[in-house]
């Protein structure tokens, strides 16, 4: 899983896609999730520092993140 | 190091559209109590879902449409409509508040009967009254509101045999400008029907000619069509005297004003589109009153509104089960509840709110029920915070139809409660176990026994 070329992220939360001019805006989460995967960090290890980081829960991290993960495919943001 | 606190992680496309001139709001407000008593608390007691029907907005719904018509007129009169919400207890606040009955069923008349309504305040609607039912209505002195000539002809039988002067009117459809036209139900006007049936009754000599009903169809929209109903049946009122030199005792307008629902497919939200029943008041009233009668004479204005009178004093209270991502990108959102308990989901889209604080951020979704049937959809397209699974929410404006259409499937139907005026919750209908389904069932005799 990793981003698709050409993808633009900011850490503000904006994500643009010049392939087919739309624009994106994400939350903070989004945003630290979009920067691991950009960094081409696996599913498991995003989960571990999102609950290291985050009050968050290991099971509701992960519904999260595939919830999360399953609209950037829709977007055509991101490819396997 | 401290953690930092958890927002689930979202994204969200930036349109550039065009803008939208209406601008509708959307409500997302929790609503996280029922007339006082929290939500929470109602579905711990009584479990998910629920129904759960309030006595004050009753109440404050049936006075408030009295208040409107007899400022208007001086003689109306309500009959509750049983069809509606046929659950006693619902039925016998209407009756406290001086409904009568209006019954369409052999069912609902004995159902009114237990509910202590005098006979003579029933009435009798429908095309499916036995010979049975007859006699007992003729007996108990009840308005019969007769649909079809077998059962003009079966009455005048049944009068002569038994030495009774039963109270009747006919039901009338008219053309009253609007579409659908109701036109299966009763005799028709326009081509002559309904003069022959009312010649046949006051040729006979025992049937009462007490008045004229009419129901021109349901959720309708256009006040005018009752203002031309009440011309038409005040016209034919006026024919009988002058043939007869009867006086007609009363005009029965029937049912059919809208609630404050959303019909699917109207974008705006039942409060901005439906007229609201002052207007229709008005509509009736002047007609009636503007048409000449003498003051001696003035019918008495029966209305059988039924869903403007309790829509808005019922709710449905559901849980979440689960959330799903669907192929094209939108969330699913899994309730406990379905089409077959919230029967009205099929022509509105109702309002649905979280029963609790959550984020701010909200996404479309679609809202399922969780039977195993595609047409299970509550809400096909809805802009809500997102719920999690246990998240309870809120349906509005269910208290019609809902809870005498519903369906037994799959699982059983719930409790209903009605929340009193003092805020104390009673259940008025017990939820369904699996002796209240099989009870009726019975199995051959080679049947029973082990199965291999």
């Amino acid at each position: 899983m990793k981003l698709k070329k050409n993808i633009a992220t900011s850490e503000a939360g904006f994500v643009f896609n010049p392939g087919t001019g739309d624009s994106f805006s994400v939350n903070q989460t989004g945003a630290e999730i979009l920067a691991l995967i950009k960094q081409e960090v696996s599913p498991e290890e995003i989960i571990r520092i999102l609950t290291e980081k985050f009050e968050v829960e290991a099971d509701n991290a992960e519904k999260d993140l595939d919830d999360f993960i399953s609209q950037l495919y829709t977007f055509n943001l991101i490819e396997r | 190091m401290e953690k930092l606190s958890y927002e689930r992680p979202a994204i969200r496309k930036m349109n550039a559209g065009l803008m939208n001139k209406f601008g509708a709001r959307i409500e997302n407000e929790p609503v996280t109590q029922i007339d006082g008593v929290p939500v929470s608390s109602l579905i711990r007691d009584f479990g998910s879902p629920l129904f759960v029907i309030s006595e004050k907005q009753i109440r404050s719904n049936i006075q408030n449409a009295i208040r409107i018509f007899r400022t208007r007129y001086p003689l109306v009169q309500f009959a509750w409509s049983y069809k509606t919400n046929y659950l006693d207890a619902v039925c016998r606040i209407f009756h406290q508040e001086g409904s009568w009955a209006e019954v369409v069923s052999g069912f609902e008349y004995d159902k009114a009967l237990a509910n202590n309504v005098p006979g003579n305040r029933i009435i009798f609607n429908g095309p499916d009254k036995s010979g049975e039912d007859l006699l007992k209505a003729a007996k108990n002195n009840s308005l019969i509101h007769i649909d079809h000539l077998d059962e003009l002809l079966m009455l005048i039988d049944i009068a002569g045999v038994h030495g009774l002067k039963p109270r009747v009117a006919i039901r009338v459809n008219m053309d009253t400008g609007i579409f659908p036209k109701w036109d299966r139900f009763g005799f028709n006007l326009e081509n002559g029907q309904a003069w022959s049936a009312i010649t046949r009754i006051m040729n006979d000599k025992n049937l009462q000619l007490s008045g004229l009903h009419c129901h021109i169809g349901t959720f309708v929209l256009s006040p005018s069509a009752y203002s031309a109903a009440a011309l038409k049946l005040s016209e034919l009122a006026r024919d009988i005297k002058n043939k007869y030199g009867k006086a007609i005792e009363y005009l029965d307008l029937g049912g059919g004003f809208p609630s404050n629902n959303r019909l699917k497919g109207v974008y705006m939200p039942g409060s901005d589109t439906v007229p609201s029943l002052d207007q229709y008041a008005d509509a009736i009233t002047s007609a009636l009153l503007g048409f000449g009668y003498r003051q001696d004479e003035l019918p008495l204005l029966i209305l059988e509104t039924g869903r403007a009178l309790i829509d808005d004093a019922g709710y449905l209270l559901g849980t979440v089960l689960t959330n799903k991502r669907l192929s094209d990108g939108r969330r699913a959102t899994i309730l406990d509840f379905g089409v077959n308990i919230l029967f009205t989901s099929l022509w509105y889209d109702h309002k649905i709110s979280p029963a609790q604080d959550s984020v701010q951020m909200t996404e479309d979704m679609v809202l399922y029920g969780p039977l195993c049937m595609n047409i299970d959809v509550i809400r096909e397209g809805i802009n809500m915070p997102v719920l999690e699974k246990g998240n309870h929410v809120v349906v509005h404006k269910v208290g019609a139809y809902n809870m005498t259409q519903w369906m037994q499937f799959i699982t059983f139907r719930p409790n209903v409660v009605l929340v009193d005026s003092n805020m104390r919750t009673h259940i008025i209908r017990k939820s369904e176990t699996i002796e209240t389904v099989t009870m009726n069932e019975s199995v051959p005799e080679q049947l029973k026994g082990k199965s291999s």
